[in-house]
């Protein structure tokens, strides 16, 4: 089985944000990256499937230099090949989503992972965009995924519950939290990983249809009220939310 | 010029998300001199006329038993052909799991860009400029699309669908040829915790993080819950410990929310979990350590112990409601 994912070099959630000079994104200073937190769970995924069905699994990045520090990660963990489709300028989800269809119409996966959800741009749409391009069948959201043969059966989350999704490889797959939990790499992958190449490749240039024009920090709370330190607080709560706030 | 909102509807009744986009794609229909279609798809589709209360001129409605239950690829198809039908320049879904699923999809067929997940919109010049947080929410993109054809989701809870006016739009049922091959892949079946409101959709959150010391001790949070009609929330701590499924975890690797109050019991307010839940529009902070980073985005705060303080919560909030 050949299985793609791929994969977002983001900044550690435990950043606190700032906005950089341009006042379109965020100051990269001092910043620590991490591979997207829902990607590694789809290279987790990726994994069990090669140990399952045997194959290879193929990790891509589209982005800067910077991204091979992602793709030595996933190499650790155990991807047997790393792509880096290289690129610095800025682009729109559509952007990124057509690269990364155009690597993977060569390639022709049986089977593409990826996260739910960037967490640095939160689109939620490029696995859905890329399925389309290539003219797959997809399952977003997934916890669950079971594959027999050609028959896959992905379970997605909806609002209070789940559906299944029936579908044929070649399919995409879009990965949750609760799918699996992601190995850490051991010793001697970290060791390996320094010397496996990465594949270096110039992506389809962007043609941007959405164009940021700002980037600001949320309004700043102002102040809560610490309406006391005991059940004597209670009842002076309860009137604020239904009096002041009027929320209950 | 057309706007299309495609409206979700699941056994019968439509989602107030559904409601949420139609009134705001209303808005800019009415400053844009536009009008606002409706498109609903599935089986047996009732309930259309609500739709006009909240601003729609027309309703669509593509009815097939096909259609029952979601497809990616039939219902990507169905909204496209549509969209192309009807010239509309602008599609607004609600950013739902459905919506989330259909929208890219739909940005790919009409060669459209997508501003997902937004959390305001607004008209400049005649330009739409839509607001959309990054960062779960750390900071706030202001973007515009460029497509001839344009992608809106909007974000549920944010946007508000007011009352209806009781207006009644026109309803069309329109046939859209379908094959084998448009059915890619299909949901079979579809699991509902019976009873269980999902904080993505709730109006109002108690969540629960590690300091009530063990998953015993969220019958206080679900008894709370319940007087106010709430979703029972959670900190990666306790999902990650297995006291509570991770389908109700806030935070920047849960689910991001904005229901109009959360409140958070024995939560320290760790950046990735503020990220989650800062939209909220009331936070109430309950923790014993008064220098806890939560009480930084709360608008009220206890700083005591949770386990007097829920449970007389509880008590107090039965009283307001006479139960
Ligand atoms: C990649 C990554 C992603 C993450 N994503 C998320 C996410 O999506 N959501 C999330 O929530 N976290 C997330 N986290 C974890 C986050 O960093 C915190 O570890 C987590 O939110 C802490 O949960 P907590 O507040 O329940 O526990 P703690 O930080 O342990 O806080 C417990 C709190 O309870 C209080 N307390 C104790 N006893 C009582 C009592 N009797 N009465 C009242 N208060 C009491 C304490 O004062 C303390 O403030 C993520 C972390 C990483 C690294
Ligand atoms: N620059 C990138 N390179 C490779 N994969 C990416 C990139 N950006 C996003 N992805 C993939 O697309 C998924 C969804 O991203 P997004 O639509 O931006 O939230 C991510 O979880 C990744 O799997």
């Amino acid at each position: 089985m050949k299985i793609a994912v791929c994969i977002n070099h983001v900044p550690d959630t435990a950043t606190k944000v700032n906005i950089g000079p341009d006042g379109k994104s965020i100051d990269k200073a001092g910043v620590n990256f991490i591979i997207s937190p829902y990607d590694e769970i789809a290279i987790e995924e990726g994994l069990r499937l090669k140990e399952k069905h045997t194959g290879e699994v193929i990790g891509i990045s589209l982005g800067g230099d910077a991204h091979k520090e992602t793709l030595r990660k996933a190499l650790a963990m155990g991807i047997d090949k790393a792509v880096l489709l290289k690129d610095d300028s800025v682009r729109d989800s559509f952007s990124v989503a057509r690269a990364l269809a155009d690597y993977l119409k060569e390639i022709s996966p049986d089977i593409i992972l990826f996260g739910k959800q960037s967490v640095d741009s939160d689109h939620a749409a490029i696995g859905l965009m890329v399925a389309e391009m290539l003219g797959l069948p997809s399952a977003s959201v997934v916890v669950k995924l079971e594959i027999a043969e050609s028959n896959v059966t992905a379970e997605g989350e909806i609002e209070g519950g789940h559906e299944r999704v029936e579908m044929k490889l070649p399919c995409v797959i879009t990965a949750q939290k609760g799918l699996n939990e992601p190995r850490y790499p051991s010793l001697k992958g970290i060791m390996q990983a320094k010397n496996k190449p990465i594949e270096e490749r110039p992506p389809t240039p962007p043609q941007n249809k959405v164009e940021v024009l700002s980037m600001k920090k949320p309004p700043a709370k102002g102040t809560g009220k610490i309406v006391g330190s005991d059940v004597c607080a209670v009842p002076e709560l309860v009137r604020l939310l239904h009096e002041e706030a009027k929320v209950i | 010029m057309n706007i299309l909102v495609i409206a979700e509807q699941r056994d019968g009744t439509i989602k107030k998300p559904s409601f949420e986009s139609v009134k705001a794609s209303k808005a800019l229909a009415d400053q844009l001199n536009a009008n606002v279609i409706a498109l609903l798809i599935g089986e047996n589709v009732q309930s259309t006329a609500n739709l006009g209360g909240y601003g729609a001129s027309r309703v669509i409605v593509v009815e097939n038993p096909r259609l029952a239950k979601y497809s990616s690829t039939a219902f990507s198809k169905i909204a496209s052909e549509i969209a192309k039908k009807e010239n509309a320049e602008i599609i607004v879904l609600p950013a739902t799991a459905l919506g989330k699923d259909l929208a890219p999809r739909l940005a790919v067929k009409l060669d459209a860009g997508l501003a997902a997940d937004c959390t305001a919109l607004r008209i400049e010049n005649g330009t739409i400029i839509a607001t959309r947080p990054v960062y779960a929410g750390k900071a706030l993109t202001d973007i515009r699309v460029t497509s001839p054809i344009k992608i809106f989701t909007l974000r549920p809870n944010v946007f508000t669908a007011g009352e209806s006016s009781g207006a009644s739009a026109k309803v069309e049922h329109i046939e859209v040829a379908l094959t084998d091959s448009d059915f890619g892949s299909i949901v079979t079946e579809i699991t509902q915790s019976v009873g269980k409101i999902d904080v993505a959709e709730a109006d109002i959150i108690v969540s629960g993080g590690r300091g009530l010391k063990g998953p015993e001790n969220f019958k206080m949070i679900e008894e709370l819950a319940e007087a106010l009609n709430a979703a029972v929330g959670a900190s990666r701590a306790v999902v990650d410990a297995g006291w509570r499924p991770h389908d109700e975890q806030v935070g920047q690797t849960g689910k991001t929310v904005s229901p109009s109050l959360y409140i958070a019991v024995a939560i320290s307010g760790a950046v990735q979990h503020l990220a989650g839940m800062s939209s909220s529009k009331y936070i109430v902070a309950i923790n014993k350590d008064k220098e806890a980073p939560i009480f930084s985005v709360a608008d009220y705060g206890i700083a005591g112990d949770a386990f007097d303080i829920v449970p007389a919560l509880t008590q107090e909030v039965k009283k307001l409601k006479g139960k």
